[in-house]
Order: structure tokens, then sequence, then C-alpha cells
């Protein structure tokens, strides 16, 4: 069995989960504190969309943007030689776009369902905003937080559509997990996908039971700090 | 008032409709006349009166690789010419159409994507004899995309190119083609370590086409089917086996007559000119 394509997959989820996290939370907690009811959903909308777009659209809507052809992508490519498609960073690229909905809908989530009065109280205590955010707001929001990181992680590191139309398929270069798999029984080569499905199985299911792990942990926490 | 107009309306339209069948029985009846008058004159002498050749339909089996050329346009052209025989077509992968053949499926005349499907009918004896024509060539072709400046014009340049797109030797054919032909040239291990292995051509041609990758090897006509693609060469001569695309009679068709009305067409200069717009090559007779 060839070891690139886990090497490639777990590498591309590992970097990508670590700029989906930040990404995801900012701007949950940008659109969280939205005054305007209209522009929330109006931003929640498009933010959600990858989740529910197929994955090849958004692989469209990377290529319209990044493709060489394209002003960005022949932008990057004309002055700074960078070409983003067909290369590692278009996987990473592929894997946010696709992961991030799932990091940023888990984060509003918890974000929301911060009791409002503890926010309170720590303002008539005199707490800056940025010491509420993370002393009060963020130890509260985590068990959700973290479920959907790593609710993120997981699909990332499954993403196929959108990778296979920016990314290509090159070995030892862009053929992640899911590429080299459909790659294989697409060759009727069912025996050697074997072990490739049995590491993506064997990681989703750590990934779930850390995030269960993480929801029990986290619905404990609160009910000892409510009884309390 | 109403009910009145109503009535002397569709009367109206009754006595139209008359005129409309008188003048449609004055016509038949004037066809049959000439039909009949030139009956009279033809020099052959038939004992009984010609009927209009009586209506036929054949099956046609071909490699779905053919879809747009027959159904588009070679169709439409044979029924202008013969329009007593009506050609069904039916597309498929050679392989599938082959068992489909084997198993005794109603097909009258077959065109297949390569020979080795054409051969395997034709040693059980499934194919008339005599009818098995090598038609087509379906040539492996370089790529680039359309406004590309690289200097590529060569097989043997390809590794200029950064990223090559290939389709993936292990299922897709033209891939094999293109890996035959690389490691004929012996470079096929440089080719690979630049190649993105497409899993069908579409995926290969888009990737082109987009230029995201700088350079392709696919069939001529998928090449023909792109217009953001540009050929710039055939693969070497001797680099890579000929994809041939041979056509044949069933033997066991029953409407002999109308199959080689189509077979014939298919070979007429007219319609290797089609071929030929969607990239083929006709082998022509010398």
């Amino acid at each position: 069995m060839n070891w690139s394509p886990m090497l490639i997959s777990l590498k591309t989820a590992s970097v990508s989960i670590v700029i989906t996290f930040f990404l995801g939370l900012y701007a949950a907690k940008l659109v969280v504190g939205m005054k305007s009811e209209k522009i929330r959903i109006f931003i929640d909308g498009i933010l959600t969309l990858p989740l529910v777009l197929p994955p090849t659209v958004v692989g469209f809507f990377i290529l319209l943007i990044l493709g060489v052809k394209r002003p960005v992508g022949r932008f990057l490519l004309e002055f700074l030689s960078v070409k983003i498609v067909f290369s590692w960073t278009a996987t990473v690229i592929a894997a946010v776009i696709v992961s991030f909905p799932l990091m940023y809908r888990s984060a509003r989530g918890a974000l929301e369902q911060v009791d409002k009065n503890l926010i309170m109280a720590g303002r008539t205590l005199g707490m800056s905003e940025r010491r509420i955010f993370w002393r009060v707001i963020m130890p509260l929001a985590l068990p959700g937080i973290a479920s959907g990181g790593v609710l993120a992680f997981a699909r990332g590191l499954g993403e196929f559509g959108a990778t296979a139309m920016v990314a290509g398929n090159i070995a030892n270069k862009t053929r992640t997990l899911p590429l080299a798999i459909y790659a294989e029984v697409a060759a009727g080569n069912m025996e050697d996908s074997y072990g490739y499905v049995a590491v993506v199985v064997l990681i989703s299911f750590v990934v779930l039971s850390l995030m269960n792990y993480f929801t029990i942990r986290g619905s404990k926490y609160t009910d000892k700090d409510v009884s309390k | 008032m109403f009910k009145l107009q109503r009535m002397q309306i569709s009367k109206l339209r009754i006595r139209e409709g008359n005129v409309k069948m008188k003048k449609t029985i004055i016509v038949i009846l004037m066809l049959y006349m000439v039909i009949n008058f030139i009956g009279c004159n033809s020099e052959t002498p038939p004992a009984e009166p010609k009927e209009p050749a009586p209506k036929e339909t054949i099956l046609l089996a071909v490699a779905a690789s053919l879809k747009n050329c027959i159904d588009g346009e070679l169709i439409p052209m044979f029924t202008e010419k013969y329009p007593n025989i009506t050609v069904d077509a039916t597309y498929d992968s050679s392989g599938k159409l082959q068992i489909q053949i084997e198993e005794g499926a109603d097909v009258d005349v077959f065109m297949s994507a390569a020979m080795k499907q054409m051969d395997a009918l034709n040693e059980q004896g499934l194919i008339k004899e005599g009818t098995m024509v090598e038609l087509l060539e379906n040539k492996i072709v370089l790529i680039l995309p359309k406004d590309s400046t690289t200097e590529i014009a060569s097989f043997e340049d390809i590794l200029k190119a950064e990223t090559i797109a290939v389709g993936d030797p292990d299922s897709v054919p033209a891939g094999q083609y293109a890996k035959e032909s690389f490691e004929n040239l012996g470079m096929w291990a440089d080719v690979e370590a630049k190649a993105s292995l497409g899993t069908n051509v579409t995926e290969v041609l888009s990737w082109v086409a987009a230029g995201s990758a700088d350079a392709g090897v696919v069939y001529a006509t998928d090449a023909a089917s792109n217009e953001n693609v540009k050929v710039v060469t055939e693969a070497p001569e001797g680099s890579v086996s000929k994809v041939i695309y041979p056509i044949g009679i069933i033997d066991a068709t029953t409407k002999l007559k109308a199959a080689q009305n189509l077979t014939e067409f298919l070979q007429s200069e007219e319609a290797l000119t089609i071929f030929e717009k969607y990239g083929f090559t006709a082998r022509r007779k010398k």
C-alpha cells in the first residue's frame, strides 16, 4: 500500500483545520455581534452556502477566482509566479472552504447559547470585552466550538469534489485519500483500496468519538455550573 | 345568442374541414396517378404493381464515443436519403454492446471503438462474412490550453510542462494509450511524476481547458469536442497502437439490404467528412 495519499490527506486536513478553526470562530463572533437582523441572515446564508452546495460547485467558484485564466489567478501567476491550482495549497483551500460552514455554524450556535447574564455580570465587574470573550464566553462555548472543529476536521479529510477540480490528482502532491480511493475503484482494484478505506473509517470514527467526548464533558461542566 | 354564434362557427369549421379533406384526397389521387404512370413507363417489367418500399427499422449498436456525430448528423442525413429506413441507435461501451450482441440482441449493424470487440464477435461467426470494415481511426493527440504560449510542440517536449493531464492508465483507455506512447519514448517515469491522473476524459479535458494543467494527452475526438484546447501534434508514428473503429453487419440480421445501405452510406465520402469534423481520421480505401 502506498502511504503518500494518507500523509497528504493528514497534512491537508491538519493545516486546513487550523485555518478553518480561527476563521470560523471569528466569523461566528462577528455574525453573533451583528445588530441588523437582515444583514445577519444574509451573511449567515453566504457563509453556510458551501455546506449545502455540491462540492463541484464550490470547486467551480474556486476555479472562477483562482484559475490561471481568471483575474486573481492570473495576477498571482504573473506577478508572484504562484500557481495555486494543481498545487498542494489548492487541496488546503478546497478543504477550508468546504469545512468552514461546519465550524462556523457550530461556533455560532455555541456562542449564542452563552448566558447573557454572565456577560453582563462581567461588564459590571469592569472586565474588558476581550477579557470577557476569553474568560467568560469561550469556556462556556468551548464544547460546541470544539465539536465543530472536530467535525470540520473530518469534513476536510474527506473532501473530494472540489479538490479534484482545483488540485487535480497528482501522485505525491495532491492525491488525497478520497482521490486515491476513487481512482482505485474506477480502475477495478477494489482490493487495493481496502487499506485506504480502513484508514478513513478509523480516523472518522476516532474523530466522532472525540466529538462525543467533548459534548458529554461539556454538558457535565455546564450542569455543574448551573447547579451551583 | 352565444349558442347560435357558436353553432355557426362550428358549422364553418366543418366546412373548412371538408375543403381540407377534399384537397388531400385530390393530392393523394394525383400522387397515385403519377406513381402509376411512372410504374408503367419503367423499363424493368415487374409483374406486380410496385408498392412504395416497406418501412424498415434497423438497429445500429454504436460505441458511446460516436454518439454526437451519429445521432446529431449522420442518422438524419441517412434517413433523408433512404426515407423508408428508420435507424434506431443504441449507445454504450463497445464491450457491453459486444456482450449484448453475443446474448442475441436484435442488432443489425455494430460499430465498435476498438478492434478487440469486433474481432471477438467475428471469431464467433456473429459478423456477416466480408462486411467488416476498418472505418475510422482515433488518434492520440497532445493538447494545450487554447491561448497557451508554452514551447511544447511535440510529445518529447511535454516535460517542459509543469503539470500534465493524462487519463488514469488503470481506468481510462486514452490514458493507457498515452502511457504506452510515453513508455515507448522512454519518458513515462518523468511524465508520471508531473501527471495529474483523471478518472475520465472529460476531467482531463477540463483541466487543460481551464489552464490548470499545462498540457494533456487525449483522443483527437475529445480534443475536437472542446473549443478551449488546441491540438499540437499526434503521438509519434509507431509509438502507440492504432485505435481503429470498425463497422460490421451482424450475421443474424433479417434486413440485410437496409443494413448494407447504412454501412455503405457510413463509408461514403459525405459521411467520412462528418466523422472528420468530429476529430476522427477516416481510413479511406486506396
